[in-house]
């Protein structure tokens, strides 16, 4: 079994990858012998039957046309395709049909994040992790606008619609790390939307399972801010060095009076952020879009709390 | 016709005879660009086919200039992954005009509304198309949906990419209605082009020009108005639906409302999948008369390659589902659309095989037209091959909406349709202006053309098939050097195109005198018209007595002037 990159395509990581890859040889040569025909034939012509003096004075002696001819070069290339179609069309319906046995992970994509909750009640953002050899069915809905769940390792696309499940399963054969992208134009921070597959062994997986759900207890709040930041993708739009990016950033935020679009205003303190987080709608920092997407079901209450401690933190270094 | 070897005996009233060339231009005394009027009014109230062509091609290729500036701002930006030149919206919006300008304001119109106006009349020995009128009210209607499309642009130019996919293009904050309303008014002025070809064909053939005796060109852009009659008002009534969406929240590609966002996907893909034969039909049509000319053969298989372009236009109207394998159609849809997508593909290939089995035999001159042409046969097939590879199921799972695609369509658009504009530029200028280019920079502009759009352009399959999406801002490190190649490769493609503007340019005042009939063609544009043609074409209709490709029965008078 083949299971490193080609030229071509990227690492095969999954069960399907392996017939992908193969029809993809098929074409692939298929192509390469009826390109090389074409060049071929052009070329030899192009020299062979190449305008001499006198030549424009004689009549055209070739062939106008010859019917078994045009017959082959209709039948032949039909059959070819069918079988392509054929063999492309199992391929779909084994990347569509769900083992049963699946383990099953809801995935919201929305502007410009993906997040993850797993059967055990675990859940993490921009970061998929799932164990080696197990089928993954992949629950997706999108908050916002269409995305697309895509991991080239495992040749899974699938785009991600606000007004209905759509399903993927993938089943990983290899543990490592794949890139994840956003592959339906979504908006500014398109490119950005992207992650992490992880695979991991299977005693990993639970260790990593454990570890989550119980938290990060004992943990200091800030540190865990500071990660969660990252893991829960608040930088996408929020900085932290005082550059505005697709939302305010968060030096200094604390403590000081923030201005509303509508005008009113108010001190930042630890309700305001949080209400920002589970609510963000409810008030629109002026100059900005309400394009923040709530965290309400998203984070637990220690992770608010944590996420609070941070910002704290950063309100507190710019005095 | 019985008496074979003749040399074309045009009707020499038709021609300018030597008493009749100005002795200080080198040209006919009496021609359209003279008689037509003069002045600027002159140009804009013209009826005359032929000057349409001309305020077509001055505002058509201008389009092609800013949409190409666009691009190389694309390429400049994305030479490195990070943020470079311009920040993400900046970039979202330059991908959005880009392909906005290229699709609507460059290329449906392109072939059709410069070379089809210019050519077709001539083609088939009428004086002008059906309907002058309409014929000019369709550049002005394509003037109003320019302009409109521009107040985008100076408001705050739409972000939604070309394909205004609902629910982002009801919910960004840019100004997309000026963009849709744009691309609604533009979709008639295709109409009316495409409307009056269909007549023009059906009524002012010259007597005794049968269909079959038809140059492949006509059979082209008639195949191509078809297309354009029928599926261009699905485009305008998905606009129109997206504007109300917009401007008035009606709901219907509206989730929160009950509607469904894929369903405006399938109305889009409706009209822009048969789109795509509007933009290549026409170079189809281009290429056969190249061919046949340049190795002064008959089309090999004549009949498959005219009907192969009426097989197109049918089914083209029933693979639209095809752009949309990963959004959850079910699965006898996909199997339908894949199937169809194979048996469209079939089409293509009876042409590539006959352009190809026409060199056979043939007497084959490198004239800077047949280099486009032989360069249109490299990269069509190239671009119809990995055609064949999307379309198969499983594999376009793994390739949609990435650098494969963007590379794919551009093999079929640029390497196919702007390949088959620029040759067929190349081939008519003489005509259009009565004077020859360089052939040194022609060979010159072509091969860096041709170079460099293959460094751009195959760069992405390899980028696509190892998983770049498209429409990314930034991108992972590992993907740079095949994106700092591929901008590269369109810096030296902007060069190529810019020095066949400039030599085009310079022909039209300094070339030498082309003559009536410098390939040595047998379509009557060449044979019984002066270069440039008398404001009514022909002083008497022209006799029908042989197909446009006989050369197997006639040898043409290669016919330099004076
Ligand atoms: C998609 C972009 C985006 C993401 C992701 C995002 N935010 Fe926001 N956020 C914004 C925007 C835009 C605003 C300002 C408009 C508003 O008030 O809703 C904002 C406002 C805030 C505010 C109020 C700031 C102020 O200056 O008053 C807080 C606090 C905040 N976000 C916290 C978070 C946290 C914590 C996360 C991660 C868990 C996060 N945001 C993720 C876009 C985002
Ligand atoms: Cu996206
Ligand atoms: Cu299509």
């Amino acid at each position: 079994m083949d299971t490193t990159a080609t030229f071509w395509l990227p690492v095969p990581a999954s069960t399907v990858a392996q017939d992908i890859d193969a029809l993809w040889s098929f074409v692939f040569w298929i192509s390469t012998f009826f390109f090389l025909l074409i060049l071929g034939m052009m070329i030899v012509f192009a020299i062979r039957y190449r305008r001499r003096a006198g030549d424009v004075e004689r009549l055209d002696k070739g062939p106008s046309h010859n019917n078994p001819l045009e017959a082959a070069w209709i039948i032949i290339p039909t059959l070819i395709v069918l079988v392509i179609f054929v063999w492309g069309f199992r391929g779909y319906m084994k990347m569509t049909v769900v083992p049963a046995n699946s383990m099953e992970v809801k995935v919201t994509g929305q502007k410009w994040f993906w997040s993850f909750a797993y059967p055990e009640g675990a859940s993490s953002v921009n970061d998929l992790v799932v164990p080696v050899d197990t089928p993954v069915k992949l629950l997706m809905s999108s908050q916002d606008v269409i995305h697309s769940f895509y991991v080239p390792a495992f040749r899974v696309k699938r785009d991600v619609l606000p007004n209905r499940y759509q399903v993927a399963w993938f089943e990983a054969n290899q543990v490592g790390e794949f890139d994840l992208f956003c592959t339906e134009y979504c908006g500014t921070s398109h490119s950005d939307m992207i992650g992490k597959v992880r695979v991991l062994s299977k005693a990993d997986y639970a260790s990593w399972l454990e570890e989550s759900t119980i938290g990060a207890e004992g943990m200091d709040p800030v540190e865990l801010g500071r990660k969660l930041y990252t893991a829960k993708a608040c930088m996408t739009c929020h900085s932290v060095d005082g550059n505005p990016g697709n939302g305010p950033t968060f030096k200094g935020v604390f403590g000081h009076q923030v201005e509303f679009a509508d005008g009113s205003s108010l001190m930042a303190d630890e309700n305001y952020i949080r209400e920002s987080i589970l609510s963000p709608r409810a008030k629109i920092v002026a100059g900005f879009q309400p394009i923040m997407p709530t965290y309400q079901g998203l984070l637990k209450d220690a992770e608010i709390d944590a996420l609070v401690a941070y910002i704290k933190s950063l309100g507190a270094e710019s005095e | 016709m019985s008496n074979a070897a003749t040399h074309t005996e045009p009707l020499r009233s038709n021609l300018a005879v030597p008493d009749q060339i100005d002795e200080k231009t080198g040209l006919p005394r009496e021609n359209y660009i003279q008689d037509g009027g003069k002045g600027l009014k002159s140009w804009l109230l013209t009826m005359d086919h032929k000057r349409i062509a001309i305020l077509y091609l001055i505002t058509v290729v201008a389009a092609f200039f800013v949409g190409g500036i666009m691009a190389l701002l694309i390429r400049l930006e994305l030479f490195l992954p990070d943020e470079q030149f311009f920040n993400a919206d900046q970039y979202n919006q330059l991908f959005t005009l880009h392909g906005a300008i290229m699709i609507f304001l460059f290329i449906i119109p392109s072939i059709p509304a410069i070379l089809g106006n210019f050519v077709l009349p001539l083609q088939i020995g009428a004086k002008d198309v059906a309907f002058p009128k309409l014929n000019l009210a369709s550049w002005y209607v394509y003037m109003l949906g320019a302009g409109i499309t521009l107040i985008s642009i100076f408001t705050s130019a739409a972000d939604t990419g070309w394909t205004f996919y609902t629910p982002y293009s009801s919910s960004t904050s840019t100004s997309v209605i000026p963009m849709t309303m744009g691309v609604f008014v533009l979709g008639f002025s295709s109409i009316f082009t495409g409307l009056n070809f269909i007549v023009t064909v059906h009524k002012l053939r010259a007597p005794g020009l049968t269909w079959f005796k038809m140059p492949l060109m006509v059979w082209g852009l008639y195949a191509t108005a078809i297309i354009q009659v029928l599926a261009t008002p699905v485009l305008g009534i998905t606009v129109l639906l997206l504007t109300l969406e917009r401007a008035f929240g009606i709901g219907i590609f509206d989730p929160a409302m009950g509607g469904d966002p894929v369903l405006y996907q399938h109305f889009f893909w409706f009209y822009s999948h048969p789109a795509v034969y509007i933009m290549i039909l026409p170079g189809m049509g281009i290429m056969s008369d190249l061919i046949a000319t340049f190795s002064h053969r008959k089309i090999f298989g004549y009949k498959f390659v005219a009907f192969s372009s009426l097989a197109i236009a049918l089914v083209s109207f029933l693979v639209w589902g095809h752009h949309m394998f990963t959004s959850g159609q079910s699965e006898i849809a996909v199997m339908i659309f894949s199937f169809l997508t194979f048996m469209v593909g079939i089409p293509s290939a009876i042409k590539v095989f006959n352009w190809t089995t026409t060199l056979y035999k043939g007497s084959i001159s490198f004239a800077v037209p047949m280099l486009y042409a032989l360069g249109f046969l490299f990269l069509f097939t190239i671009g119809g091959l990995t055609g064949i590879v999307i379309g198969a199921l499983s594999l376009d799972i793994h390739l949609h909406d990435t650098y494969f695609i963007v590379a794919h369509f551009h093999y079929v658009m640029v390497g196919g349709t702007v390949m088959a504009l620029i040759g067929g530029l190349y081939y008519w200028w003489p005509k259009i202006w009565g004077r020859m280019y360089s052939r040194t920079l022609g060979v010159f502009a072509f091969l860096l053309v041709f170079v460099g759009f293959n460094m751009t352009f195959f760069t992405q399959f390899i980028l696509g098939a190892r998983g770049m999406p498209r429409r990314y801002f930034t991108y992972v490190e590992q993907f740079q050097p095949l994106h700092a190649f591929s901008s590269s490769g369109a810096m030296v493609m902007g060069l190529g195109f810019l020095l066949v503007a400039i030599n085009l340019w310079w022909a039209i005042k300094h070339g030498k005198p082309a003559g009536s009939n410098p390939w040595g063609a047998l379509t009557l544009e060449w044979t019984e018209c002066t270069s440039p043609p008398i404001p009514h074409n022909f002083k008497e209709t022209p006799k029908i007595e042989y197909g446009a490709y006989e050369y197997d029965r006639v040898i043409p008078t290669m016919e330099k002037q004076g």
